[in-house]
């Protein structure tokens, strides 16, 4: 079996939920030390794949084979998966915040002798599983004081831990920064090198393009195709070709944008950070946005660009120290979210799940949940006229579901993104706030939303877009603000910018005032 | 294809879901309700036919209200994500004054009854501000709301038991007065019966409608006939039963002001902004206060309210006993904590509904008194109360863990799947799905575990 140059093989997985078929006879093979991509728009059916393969959906729950290292395998739950070598790390981190690197790394797994713990033994190899990561941390930092970039470094040390033979990572650079993303790719080539198989699920196909061996792409819930890389080359035309099933012209939607006055204003906003008085999130900033203008700002993870938008919608972080906000000339007071909500401000969180939406609602309850007055004759919801808003924004923003009564839960994250974006554009915003808008959404899902931003400008709204992409920030914006340790730093043009000038300002302390 | 057919297939019991609100509970009160009716068909034939008598029927009424009462405004507290362990110390803390302001002060009863209600009003902003506002946990805050209002109630009661006078206790133990021609039956409670059946015909008709009007998939017609004939056979039947009880008898005043609350409080919880809110703030409390609820306001009002209604509670209980004692109340907030989760409520918020709550609590009133009846010892009746309420939670939690998230889906997945053929387009010779359990095969899987 060690000849076998195939360490995984899937072979026609079909999985069935109440009504709907996921994954419909969906094969792939990964050779044994290549990095292996999977892409596929979401809602393809890539986590449940990766679900299927690693145990979270037992055998039995689907049909198909899988043929491990020449063996027919069948997981019964992770732990079966993981005792085969096979780890998946989620995009959602499974660390514990409040214990220690060591402890994480070793959860479920301590070294030592009848349910006694050998700490000394654990963080010695702890030490060690940390330098093959390339972090040099001390072992015993808790895990909350340590960044995004680190933590993900973390969860691949308590992988190698458990000797794994082929690491599943989804979306492994989401939430990173490019200087951490670009240190986590080196990482996993190395790991290739020393025999460890990869498969990754990722949007950003850029990465994909750098770092994987073959591809195989996943649309509608069945194997498009695979591709050789090492052999055919690719570029990322290509695989948004197999993933959306046609030639995506233009990933950034034709605009020309009919600028206006402008019509809101921040001047000298500071924010001091909730906890830590003595640390300014934000610090002295001044910004304008225009009618039916889009203004990008660009940061890196900790910026204070998110610190900066949610301290601005009705003070939902941090603690006001000064700042004044004009819109419309006027002078206006936002001091919770519900004024901020009256005076037309939307705000779109970066984090969708645990901000942005309740994932025990359905889509018409989520879609009318932030200004229900709306629909409501005294206190009373009126059902008729909600279901009728849902219907017109599922139309609309092409929201794929069956029916608006459905749970957001089981929607796709482009899917739920699009809900979220009904949610605020029901609001009736003159300003959207739109907090890493694309975030964990595939390539189609992307332009669209790409093309709603650009829609609601084009009626004269004015849109603040945060994004970590570069590419996306110059594609949809007319001017990009940088940000850096809580100062902007810049204000550009979006034609007269490029990638290398936005990372200079980005990471420059000095700040330039316009 | 197969999305449809599945979809016809359970819209009967669908659209059963929706008389409890819909959401994604409503698969587990239909389960609950069926618990119900099983558990209510095996007591009457354990007993005899004594479970279903006019005169054990009223009792059960009577006996049960205030903990009902009490399950509408815990199901609330317990869907914003909070609980209230005081509410029967407070009940009983507002009896003893209800009960004084009658027998030393003089107090006309109904004037008695709104001074109940203030002080539950009071004792509620009391609790809520520690919650809303301090951010007292409201396990703690209720905690020791519980220790203070059952010292208070001792207090001022000198531990002692203080009578109410007679006019008093038609809220807890009373009837309609008798009306018209005498057939036999009470008239109020045929009355009474005959206009909760033109409601239940006028609001089935009003769903259709609205269906229609939003034009979304209107349930077959049989399903509404089904259910409408199915609820008016319940409701003659009750009424029957409750209006041939004993001469002077008729469906008990307690039952009637617990219809009204379930009434009030199922429109206030899925029809009006603020039910909207609560479930919101319990399901997402940073995405509901990024939503522009104010999220305070929800948490204060939602514990004053359960103090309210624990008070009204209260004084039904005192008027049931026609006195006010120190150990009034004792234990009550389990029950009614143990009827909200019965009925379908999560632990960590965000789901629950009043009518699954008040089925919830209705299972453990038949479970006490059908045990009752037949003889079965306190002792063993609270064994298997424990014992239910951990089976309802235990079977929900087992099959929302499994991916089913109700027993419904469970009967649905069992009847899917001898039918793989029609619609997946399979090849013939794909290895079948189902564990075999040959010998071969089994080996094999064991043998990559200890790898």
């Amino acid at each position: 079996m060690t000849a076998n140059p195939t360490i995984l093989e899937m072979r026609s997985i079909t999985k069935e939920f109440p009504g709907v078929k996921a994954l419909s006879e969906v094969s792939i093979e990964v050779k044994a030390g290549e990095i292996h991509a999977i892409c596929g728009e979401n809602g393809a059916g890539k986590s449940t794949l990766m679900k299927v393969l690693s145990g979270v959906y037992p055998y039995g729950t689907y049909s198909g084979d899988i043929i491990y290292q020449g063996q027919e395998m069948r997981f019964k739950d992770i732990r079966s998966s993981e005792h085969a070598g096979i780890v998946i790390i989620h995009q959602e981190l499974a660390l514990i915040p409040e214990l220690s690197i060591t402890e994480n790394i070793f959860l479920g797994n301590e070294p030592g002798r009848g349910g006694i713990i050998d700490w000394q033994v654990a963080k010695t190899e702890a030490i060690g599983l940390l330098a093959r990561v390339g972090l040099s941390d001390d072992p015993d930092t808790q895990i909350k004081n340590i960044g995004v970039g680190k933590q993900q470094l973390v969860e691949i040390a308590k992988a190698l831990n458990k000797s794994v033979k082929l690491l599943i990572l989804d979306e492994p650079t989401a939430a990173l920064n490019e200087a951490d993303s670009q240190h986590l790719l080196d990482l996993i080539r190395g790991l290739k090198g020393k025999g460890v198989s990869s498969i990754m699920i990722s949007h950003k196909l850029n990465e994909i393009e750098a770092v994987a061996d073959s591809i195989t792409i996943i649309r509608d819930g069945k194997t498009i195709e695979t591709i050789d890389v090492v052999a055919n080359g690719v570029n990322e035309d290509r695989i948004i070709q197999g993933m959306v099933g046609r030639v995506l012209e233009n990933r950034f939607p034709e605009h020309e944008s009919t600028v206006g006055e402008v019509f809101f204003e921040v001047r000298n906003w500071t924010v001091q950070h909730p906890l830590t008085t003595e640390r300014l999130v934000v610090k002295n900033s001044s910004f304008t946005v225009r009618r039916g203008e889009v203004v990008g700002f660009a940061g890196l993870m900790g910026a204070g660009r998110t610190e900066l938008a949610m301290s601005i919608f009705g003070r939902s972080y941090g603690t006001y120290l000064s700042g004044r906000v004009f819109k419309d000339g006027k002078e206006i007071q936002l001091r919770n979210v519900s004024e901020a909500i009256d005076h037309g401000i939307a705000y779109v969180s970066e984090d969708r799940k645990s901000l942005g939406l309740n994932l025990l609602d359905d889509i018409k309850r989520s879609i009318v949940s932030a200004k229900l007055s709306k629909i409501s004759k005294g206190s009373v919801v009126d059902k008729v006229a909600e279901h009728t808003v849902a219907e017109r924004f599922r139309t609309s923003l092409r929201i794929k579901t069956p029916t608006v009564d459905e749970g957001v839960n089981k929607l796709s994250g482009g899917n739920q993104q699009k809900v979220v974006l009904a949610k605020w554009m029901f609001t009736d915003p003159d300003l959207l706030i739109l907090d890493e808008p694309t975030r964990g959404i595939d390539v189609g899902a992307k332009t669209e939303i790409y093309g709603i931003i650009r829609d609601l400008a084009a009626q004269g709204k004015g849109i603040i877009m945060i994004s970590s992409e570069l590419p996306e920030l110059l594609g949809v914006s007319d001017r990009i603000y940088t940000i850096f340790e809580g100062t902007i730093t810049a204000d550009l043009p979006s034609a007269e910018a490029d990638p290398e000038t936005l990372m200079k300002n980005m990471t420059s302390k000095r700040a330039v005032s316009r | 294809m197969s999305t449809t057919t599945q979809q016809k297939r359970s819209g009967g019991l669908r659209e059963l879901g929706k008389m409890f609100g819909g959401g994604q509970s409503s698969g587990r009160q239909v389960g609950i309700l069926g618990a119900l009716v099983v558990i209510v068909v095996i007591f009457q034939i354990a007993t005899g036919g004594l479970t279903l008598d006019p005169t054990n029927l009223i009792n059960l009424v009577n006996q049960n209200a205030y903990v009902l009462i009490l399950a509408i405004g815990m199901v609330m507290v317990i869907i914003a994500g909070h609980i209230d362990l005081s509410v029967g110390s407070v009940a009983a803390f507002t009896g003893i004054i209800v009960a004084t302001s009658m027998n030393s002060w003089n107090l006309p009863w109904p004037l008695a009854i709104l001074l109940g209600l203030v002080i539950g009003a009071l004792i509620g902003a009391w609790q809520g501000w520690w919650v809303a506002y301090v951010g007292v946990p409201a396990f703690i805050v209720t905690l020791a709301g519980m220790l203070i209002f059952r010292g208070g109630n001792q207090f001022i009661g000198n531990s002692a038991t203080v009578p109410v006078p007679d006019a008093f206790t038609i809220i807890g133990g009373g009837f309609l007065p008798d009306f018209g021609p005498d057939i036999g039956y009470s008239n109020p409670t045929l009355l009474l019966g005959l206009a909760v059946a033109v409601v239940i015909v006028i609001q089935e008709i009003r769903v259709r409608r609205t269906q229609t009007r939003m034009g979304s998939e209107k349930a077959p017609l049989w399903v509404s006939i089904v259910k409408i004939v199915i609820l008016l056979g319940i409701v003659v039947y009750a009424t029957l039963l409750f209006a041939g009880g004993r001469i002077g008898t008729s469906f008990p005043v307690s039952g009637i002001i617990l219809g009204v609350l379930v009434l009030v409080y199922s429109f206030v919880t899925r029809n009006t902004t603020f039910g909207r809110h609560i479930y919101a703030v319990g399901g997402n409390w940073h995405a509901a206060e990024l939503s522009g609820v104010k999220t305070k306001r929800i948490n204060f009002f939602v514990m004053m309210n359960m103090s309210v209604l624990a008070s009204l509670a209260g004084m039904i209980a005192v008027a049931r006993s026609v006195a006010s004692g120190p150990g009034d109340g004792v234990g009550w907030e389990l029950d009614a904590i143990a009827a909200v989760f019965i009925g379908g409520a999560a632990v960590s918020g965000g789901i629950g509904t009043i009518v699954g709550s008040i089925v919830g609590g209705l299972v453990i009133a038949v479970l006490n008194n059908g045990l009752q009846l037949l003889g079965v010892g306190v002792d063993r009746v609270q064994i298997i109360k424990g014992l239910v309420l951990l089976l309802a939670v235990g079977i929900d939690v087992y099959s929302k863990r499994q991916g089913r998230p109700t027993l419904r889906g469970l009967l649905r997945r069992n009847r899917k799947n001898p039918s793989p053929g029609d619609q997946n387009a399979v090849p013939i010779e794909r290895p079948s799905v189902a564990p075999t359990g040959s010998a071969e095969e089994t080996s094999r899987s064991q043998s990559t575990t200890p790898n």
